[in-house]
């Protein structure tokens, strides 16, 4: 039991990320409302992105920034990895362009469909279905009906 | 000056290219700079072949920043190889794309589309020459991004719902990949690929590394439609426009396929994949029920984009069947498939496109004794199609020949026997098309067709042939494709790229 508080209590961002990721995920997946799987996944997305910043920090250090060097004790300053910033900040602007063009989907779905449900859709596709294949079946029939006219 | 600087190039204009093509707004001016931008491409990937060739790997640092620090591009015999498909394919598709991108997306969209186009393009080849890790990400959501606007484009309404799902599902497959980059680069503080490969055996004991690798197959298995992950391909292949969907089914999946090689054999390295947890046995198991499901439901299907999209699920179960085996023969099989598969679900869908743009419509029902009124575009799917059965001398003969030989060579005989099961299986689903295309009689009332424009034909002839070319004469694809696996595998084992 002491293992596992310690374990939680050394590893609590870790945990965080684990968290949001899975009520994330969850979203995603247990979410009709197409808008709703978005936020969801953006959560998802996030969640990766305090993963990678939690990962990169330093205890006590400061924000990487550029110290003068000919300052006393300018060398024993203790920064955060910056990398995994510049890394998230492009995964960030991917995250944007990615729910923009989610939701701008949305939109155009919503237009044609007039519902952003999914089960709405898989409705409305499936009695799309069984029109075309009651009008394939017809056409079947005429068609053989007109064949053997000529024979 | 051109030649020292061909990686760079090969990926910059493309890219440089896409926002200039906003400026472009007549349909046939948007697409003659796509078009050369995309031959551009093309001759770029050639002229880098040909250095790989004489002159072995090729390491670009990008903006001068010296790798591990600074993002490397990487080229060696299997990212040539890879390049001088994708944009290959690239330029063909865009040869035959005009008159069929007229006929099926929307006038006032239709200069974007090729701005989509352009930018899907450079994405694929960025991430197939970059070497560093993270980069790879960047360059999959550029892909991603342009071609679920390209697959929306779609005239149906159902391809936005189509565009939709694959974009939740790809997201989620690239951000499982970011979360294991992120934990590698926990355990080792380089993206490098080659410095990561360096840096591996030391990280070899946490359990961060197994749990990386789980996120890697999971993330990329999901881009590369590996069975059971590849509920978004059959709706988005057979909604997208027809050209999207010849050029996203013989490039996207397969640059998926390129990176799980990467990260697998280049930064994990075979004696891991072997060692460690048993990945390799799980991917055979999932490529023989892609191969047997995807077939089975294929010839089910009375669309037949939906019906070769199936057919695109079995047969990636081929290549990652080859590669999973981990040895040379294993992964030049695969890659000669991917290389073969490419041509022909290219031939495929082009001349399903071609049959789109004349009856409106490509359901085996509507196509009842087409073949009488477009004899050469039915022709060249038969050829298509005979490849994806693997009839000899054409090129899906080789590929699933040499996939058996590596079964046999790895001793488990009975992969041979399933490929030839499977392969019986796309006998009925090519067989069902040639019957209604052939045999029966064109119904009365249907419209009548014509044959295709030459603008479509000749592209697609080029395809077909290449499906005959390639299964006659495999010195180019044979060379490359194990020129490529051993710089794939020989990188891993240390022993440093092509000998």
């Amino acid at each position: 039991m002491k293992d596992a508080l310690v374990i939680f209590y050394d590893h609590w961002n870790y945990w965080i990320f684990i968290v949001l990721m899975m009520i994330g995920f969850y979203v995603v997946i247990a979410r009709g409302n197409l808008v709703k799987k978005l936020v969801g996944l953006n959560i998802f997305q996030t969640s990766v992105f305090l993963f990678y910043i939690s990962a990169g920090t330093v205890e006590g250090g400061t924000a990487p920034i550029l110290v003068n060097e000919d300052a006393p004790g300018s060398a024993a300053v203790i920064y955060t990895n910056p990398l995994p910033h510049v890394l998230i900040l492009t995964a960030i602007v991917v995250g944007v362009a990615t729910t923009a063009l989610g939701l701008a989907l949305a939109i155009r779905i919503k237009e044609t469909y007039g519902t952003v449900e999914e089960d709405e859709i898989i409705d409305l596709d499936a009695e799309e279905d069984k029109v075309e294949r009651a009008k394939r079946a017809a056409h079947d029939d005429g068609a053989g009906k007109v064949e053997g006219g000529h024979s | 000056m051109i030649l020292a600087n061909l990686a760079a190039l090969q990926v910059v204009i493309p890219l440089l290219a896409a926002p200039i093509g906003i400026a472009l707004r007549p349909a046939t001016l948007a697409w003659a700079w796509a078009t050369l931008v995309a031959i551009a491409a093309f001759a770029c990937s050639v002229g880098l072949f040909l250095q790989v060739q004489t002159g072995g790997p090729i390491s670009y640092a990008i903006g001068g920043w010296e790798p591990p620090w600074g993002i490397e591009y990487k080229v060696d015999a299997l990212s040539t190889f890879m390049l001088v498909l994708i944009s290959g394919i690239g330029a063909s598709v865009l040869l035959y794309a005009r008159r069929s991108v007229e006929a099926e997306i929307d006038p006032p969209r239709i200069y974007l589309f090729y701005v989509a186009y352009l930018l899907c393009l450079s994405g694929l080849l960025g991430m197939v020459i970059t070497g560093d890790a993270f980069n790879v990400f960047v360059f999959l959501e550029i892909s991603s991004l342009s071609s679920y606007a390209m697959i929306a484009m779609g005239k149906s309404r159902r391809a936005l719902a189509a565009a939709y799902h694959y974009l939740i599902l790809g997201t989620v497959g690239a951000t499982f990949y970011v979360i294991g980059v992120g934990m590698v680069y926990m355990l080792t503080g380089t993206l490098n690929m080659d410095d990561l490969a360096r840096l591996m055996p030391q990280a070899a004991g946490y359990r961060t590394l197994e749990v990386a690798l789980a996120f890697f197959t999971v993330g990329l298995a999901l881009k590369l439609a590996l069975f059971p992950m590849h509920k978004w391909l059959p709706d988005a292949y057979t909604y997208a426009p027809s050209v999207v969907t010849a050029f996203l089914a013989s490039t996207s999946t397969k640059v998926g396929l390129y990176v799980m090689i990467r990260v697998f054999f280049t930064v994990f390295g075979a004696p891991y994949m072997t060692e460690g947890i048993p990945v390799a046995d799980v991917l055979v198991v999932l490529a023989l029920a892609a191969m047997f499901s995807g077939s089975a439901v294929a010839i089910w299907q009375g669309d037949l984009k939906r019906s070769l999209a199936y057919s695109s699920v079995a047969q990636i179960g081929y290549m990652v069947l080859g590669v999973a085996l981990i040895s040379v023969a294993g992964m030049t099989a695969g890659l000669l498939h991917l290389f073969n598969h490419a041509l022909m679900k290219a031939a495929l869908f082009l001349a399903l496109g071609a049959v789109f743009l004349r009856i409106g419509s490509v359901h085996i029902q509507d196509m009842q004794g087409i073949a009488r009124q477009m004899p050469i575009t039915m022709a060249c799917f038969v050829v298509g199609g005979l490849s994806l059965i693997g009839v000899p001398l054409t090129a899906g003969f080789i590929s699933k020949w040499y996939l058996m030989l590596a079964a046999f060579q790895d001793g488990r005989w009975w992969l041979a026997v399933l490929i030839v099961l499977s392969s019986l299986l796309a006998v009925v689903y090519v067989w069902r098309v040639v019957e209604a295309a052939y045999l029966r009689p064109r119904p009365q009332g249907a419209p009548v067709a014509t044959e295709a424009p030459l603008s479509l034909l000749l592209p697609m002839i080029g395809m077909a042939a290449a499906n005959i070319w390639f299964g006659i004469d495999t010195s180019f694809s044979m060379t490359a494709a194990e020129a490529a696996a051993r710089a794939a595998l020989g990188a891993a084992l240390g022993t440093g790229g092509v000998q």
